[in-house]
């Protein structure tokens, strides 16, 4: 791929995307899981935003060559969820090998929602979207990176809403924990398709 | 044989990638190992490992984890007893003092026989649900529903319903202390494993209300209060209660009680018990 202005453009566009349209919580509903699981405090989702990212990403530009180069020309495209996933679990393994040795207190705050990252929709979900989509590998690599980042700022502006609930309002009993959680989450998803309008006129 | 190419190949291609994928991860595990403290396995090992949640803690992992780091005291496994207490105290280089040994007893008798039923209660098989209900469908307020929360968070199996009312086997009680928690009507109390006389009523309402309500309440009569030899027993507001300081286990007051409300589990018990 030459790069030409219009190149930069599409590419900056395809950025901005993914993080604020494509936004893979709140346009696509993936990763809801640990969104709403470690969103208490904002360090701890911070922690696993870029867990994720870290993930993703790897696991983006893995899936695509281990698709592009091997299970499309071994016809073996069939096999697609369960080799992901072997790459996905992987990388998850060394992220959590790593965090126990740096941060224990991260690793702690984190829990089962660590191991977890394996059964994330949103990172195999961006690995088989890449494929149905037809990016090729910077698009791919993008994908990953700037989706976890989308992920990264949906979950640490959650946790920020939910602390400051936390530390002043007066929730009615019916609604603390969970149920409020989800309405926030509804709102802010409303809000984020404001976002769709964004590009149009690029 | 055209089907095992294919197959060969995928088996393959998942093979070589699983292969590559653990060397990595060993390689990785290798560079990154942290050292696990080898007292939190040993410990782990002493505990009753029910996971039953009674030390506080979010299981036995968590609970071996806070002994070995010293936040936690070593006697609070309450189903590992006397015996994992000083199994950890082994470990850990200091000695354990556990306390009483506990057990759960059901501080009532109404049963299905014994008391009056205000209304035939049709809802779910919960005896949370039920005493939401205008208190219960059985007229005591004091009693137990029989509905089997209890039976339902026992992790030893030590509880058992019989006509409408909870049991408590003492050889498979290990105090753990859940059933009190869950009980909407603190019917069940934690009392020293020794203290085997208890009177099994917590109805504080007069002699004949009581006495309509149920067949066995305690009416507050006194009888058992004249009848003891060593003034362990005192009436107060209404029902007996026992001070197992002088509490002998003599039995007189179970002989004496008009309504047969006190009850001595000494029997019960089988003779090896270490009091202590």
């Amino acid at each position: 791929m030459q790069i030409t202005e219009a190149n930069i453009v599409t590419i900056l566009v395809f950025m901005v995307s993914c993080v604020l349209t494509n936004n893979f919580i709140f346009s696509k509903f993936l990763g809801c899981c640990p969104f709403l699981g470690v969103s208490g405090k904002v360090e701890t989702a911070f922690g696993m935003g870029m867990a994720v990212t870290f993930v993703m990403a790897l696991a983006s530009l893995f899936t695509y060559a281990i698709n592009t180069w091997i299970l499309v020309p071994l016809n073996l495209v069939y096999l697609q969820t369960i080799a992901f996933i072997l790459v996905i679990a992987a990388l998850v393994q060394c992220v959590e090998m790593f965090l126990k040795k740096a941060s224990p207190s991260l690793y702690g705050a984190l829990g089962i929602y660590l191991p977890l990252i394996t059964t994330n929709c949103a990172v195999l979900g961006v690995c088989i979207l890449n494929v149905t989509d037809g990016h090729d590998l910077i698009f791919s690599v993008l994908n990953g990176v700037f989706g976890a980042l989308g992920f990264l700022v949906a979950i640490v502006l959650m946790a920020g809403v939910r602390e400051r609930i936390e530390s002043s309002v007066d929730v009615p009993k019916s609604l603390r924990g969970f149920p409020l959680s989800l309405i926030i989450a509804g709102l802010m998803s409303v809000a984020f398709m404001g976002f769709s309008g964004l590009f149009n006129n690029v | 044989m055209d089907w095992l190419i294919p197959v060969l190949l995928a088996l393959g291609v998942l093979g070589v990638l699983g292969v590559i994928f653990g060397l990595l991860l060993g390689f990785i595990g290798k560079k990154f190992e942290v050292k696990v403290d080898e007292r939190v396995a040993a410990v782990r090992e002493a505990l009753a490992g029910a996971n039953c949640g009674a030390c506080g803690y979010a299981g036995c992992d968590a609970y071996a984890q806070a002994v070995v780091d010293g936040k936690a005291p070593l006697t609070a496994c309450a189903p590992a007893g006397k015996v994992g207490a000083d199994k950890i105290a082994e470990i850990m280089g200091v000695s354990a003092d556990i306390g009483e040994r506990m057990t759960a007893r059901v501080r009532c008798n109404g049963t299905c026989d014994n008391v009056q039923y205000r209304y035939e209660y049709e809802g779910p098989h919960s005896c949370r649900a039920a005493a939401a209900l205008s208190g219960g469908p059985k007229e005591c307020s004091y009693s137990c529903l029989g509905y089997g929360d209890c039976y339902e968070v026992c992790k030893f199996n030590a509880i058992t319903v019989e006509n409408g009312v909870a049991s408590i086997n003492d050889d498979y009680c290990t105090g753990c202390g859940a059933c009190v928690t869950v009980c909407p009507r603190s019917c069940i109390a934690l009392i020293p494993k020794n203290r085997t006389v208890v009177v099994r009523c917590r109805n504080t309402e007069t002699g004949k209300t009581a006495r309509e309500h149920c067949k066995v309440a305690c009416i507050g009569c006194k009888r058992c209060e004249k009848v003891c030899p060593s003034e362990a027993i005192k009436v107060n507001n209404g029902v007996a209660e026992i001070d197992p300081e002088k509490c002998t286990r003599c039995g007189a007051c179970v002989a004496a009680c008009p309504m047969k409300c006190i009850h001595n589990y000494f029997e019960g018990l089988h003779e090896a018990y270490d009091w202590k």
